[in-house]
């Protein structure tokens, strides 16, 4: 038809390969030696999450701070050691969308926030030694009596965009055949509205996240952590791929906080003592599993716990 | 850095491939824009029709205020209200649907700006039409019928074109109340695989043919209404004046 004779497809068709050219160039230009990358510039690039319950959030005025912050600030003074000068830390908020990217394309050096370690991540890129193994629970109002998630066959449930917990009740929808109607927030803060407005009976996240979001809310006796373990997902750092030399540091230092006992006493200061910025409690000892993982400090990823 | 196609053929956990997933997704952006686009015209005409209203002093006062409200708050702000503010004012409403939440809300953004189009095309319409409506006995509803409003839709067609893909392309903002349409098919989908260049290329794709095909659809609509030697039609005409 003439009118298709008029529409630039070839030119469309020719943008988008020179745009993806492009792309490919600068993602091979990066070197992935953070270590010299830091030295030259004399600063380095912290990851941080908004809103990521005791591991990283923020208290306003681009302050950030958690648990996750905690190691990565140990674990960047052990780099300046390493390469024998100071180095200025700068903070760049990430999500749960961009993270990887911004790690592959060399913006963020180490994102210390909620990232989960599994395989299909670790072929873009890598992880430190994990410090958090997190358990996929059901959060629900106290007195609407759901203790399984299979007592949610009818109901509405809530998950945020974006995160693992989607792809997690899929698979369970699908197993156990408990049909529940999925609802949606775009963020963890909009999800747990969703729990206490109403509109879904249950939130299935991160622990962590549920008993921060629980911490911080109107009225936290409201609401319980319910139900069985749905997933086991090792929490770690989050660093750039084939980077040997950045990775060793990270790892010795985690190992070292770890056998020190650094580590535990960090998390019990982040997830049991009262934290800024209203000195409310998380009131999440750590697991066993989590212990397990600081007593034999490992990478593997998520799959390897499933397999269990 | 190679791209992996075939991430589109693997299960996503539920029994259903990620371009089952795709199309699903595709299927509700368009029945959102579609419905959306259903709330939109009719609102939008009656809207714009009361505006340029000679005989009343108040409708036109309602219809600048329909449009002053409805144009002047962003919309996802809009789809926010209509989705946890009023049901906490009107907790009827919290029996509706995520999905026709946002269909009232991007419907009635959408014929603010329509309202605006179709004022704008009729008034562009010469005086003359109106009073000679009026001599030879015409009813307001039937001169709007019969005289204006056909006229000025073949000068309103290029803009509500515009319009119509607009709405197609603001149906994203759908993601954020729970409608899993094609901009949070790519937001997960790119977090599950990891694949995002793949996921926001497809998705941009399919964005991008459903704006064209409503453009072309629209096109052809305006070649099929135009009427010969009116000044709306694309080639220049060479009658001088009229």
């Amino acid at each position: 038809m003439r009118i298709f004779q008029k529409t630039p497809l070839s030119v469309c068709a020719a943008m988008v390969a020179v745009g993806l050219s492009w792309g490919a160039g600068t993602a091979f230009a990066q070197s992935n030696d953070t270590l010299a990358k830091v030295k030259a510039s004399g600063e380095i690039t912290m990851g941080v999450r908004d809103s990521s319950g005791a591991l990283s959030y923020t208290l306003g005025d681009g302050k950030y701070v958690g648990f996750h912050i905690e190691v990565c600030q140990k674990i960047i003074a052990n780099a300046e050691k390493a390469v024998g000068k100071k180095l200025e830390t700068k903070f760049v908020s990430v999500t749960s969308q961009n993270r990887i990217p911004l790690v592959q394309n060399g913006t963020v050096d180490i994102e210390c926030g909620s990232t989960t370690n599994n395989a299909a991540r670790q072929k873009d890129v890598s992880f430190a030694l994990t410090t958090y193994v997190e358990e996929v629970r059901i959060a629900v109002k106290a007195n609407s009596g759901i203790t399984s998630i299979n007592q949610l066959n009818g109901k509405n449930v809530a998950t945020t965009t974006g995160t693992t917990s989607v792809q997690i009740l899929r698979k369970h929808e699908r197993a156990s055949g408990v049909d529940f109607k999925e609802v949606y927030g775009k963020d963890h803060a909009e999800s747990f509205l969703l729990l206490e407005s109403g509109r879904a009976d249950a939130f299935v996240m991160d622990g962590q996240i549920l008993a921060g979001n629980i911490a911080l809310s109107k009225s936290p006796a409201d609401y319980k952590i319910v139900g069985e373990v749905l997933s086991v997902e090792p929490i770690a750092i989050m660093l750039r791929k084939d980077d040997a030399g950045f990775k060793k540091v990270a790892d010795d230092t985690i190992r070292e906080m770890a056998k020190s006992g650094d580590l535990a006493k960090s998390y019990d200061k982040w997830f049991v003592q009262p934290i800024p910025p209203k000195n409310t409690r998380v009131g999440l000892p750590s697991s066993e599993t989590t212990r397990a993982t600081w007593a034999n400090p490992n990478d593997k990823p998520m799959e390897d716990y499933a397999k269990k | 850095m190679t791209l992996e196609w075939q991430v589109f053929l693997t299960d996503d956990g539920g029994g259903r491939t990620y371009l089952e997933w795709l199309l699903q997704a595709w299927g509700w952006t368009l029945g959102v824009a579609l419905a959306a686009w259903c709330v939109a015209i009719p609102c939008g005409a009656l809207i714009g029709v009361l505006r340029t209203l000679e005989g009343s002093r108040v409708l036109p006062r309602i219809g600048q205020a329909w449009v002053e409200l409805f144009r002047n708050i962003p919309l996802l702000v809009q789809i926010f209200l209509w989705y946890f503010v009023l049901p906490k004012l009107f907790p009827v409403m919290q029996q509706f649907s995520s999905f026709w939440l946002v269909v009232m809300a991007l419907g009635l953004f959408t014929s603010a700006r329509i309202a605006e189009q179709f004022r704008a095309g009729i008034e562009s319409l010469p005086k003359g039409q109106r009073y000679a409506g009026k001599a030879l006995g015409f009813k307001t509803w039937q001169l709007y019928w019969y005289v204006l409003l056909p006229a000025a839709l073949r000068v309103i067609l290029p803009p509500l074109t515009s319009e119509s893909m607009n709405l197609l392309k603001n149906s994203s903002v759908a993601f954020a109340v729970s409608i899993t349409e094609l901009t949070m098919f790519a937001m997960q989908a790119q977090e599950e695989t990891s694949r995002g260049i793949e996921i926001y290329l497809a998705v941009t794709v399919l964005y991008a043919i459903s704006a064209l095909s409503v453009n072309r659809l629209l096109a052809q609509v305006e070649v099929r209404l135009r009427i010969p030697g009116q000044q709306s039609s694309v080639r220049p005409s060479i009658t001088a004046g009229h």
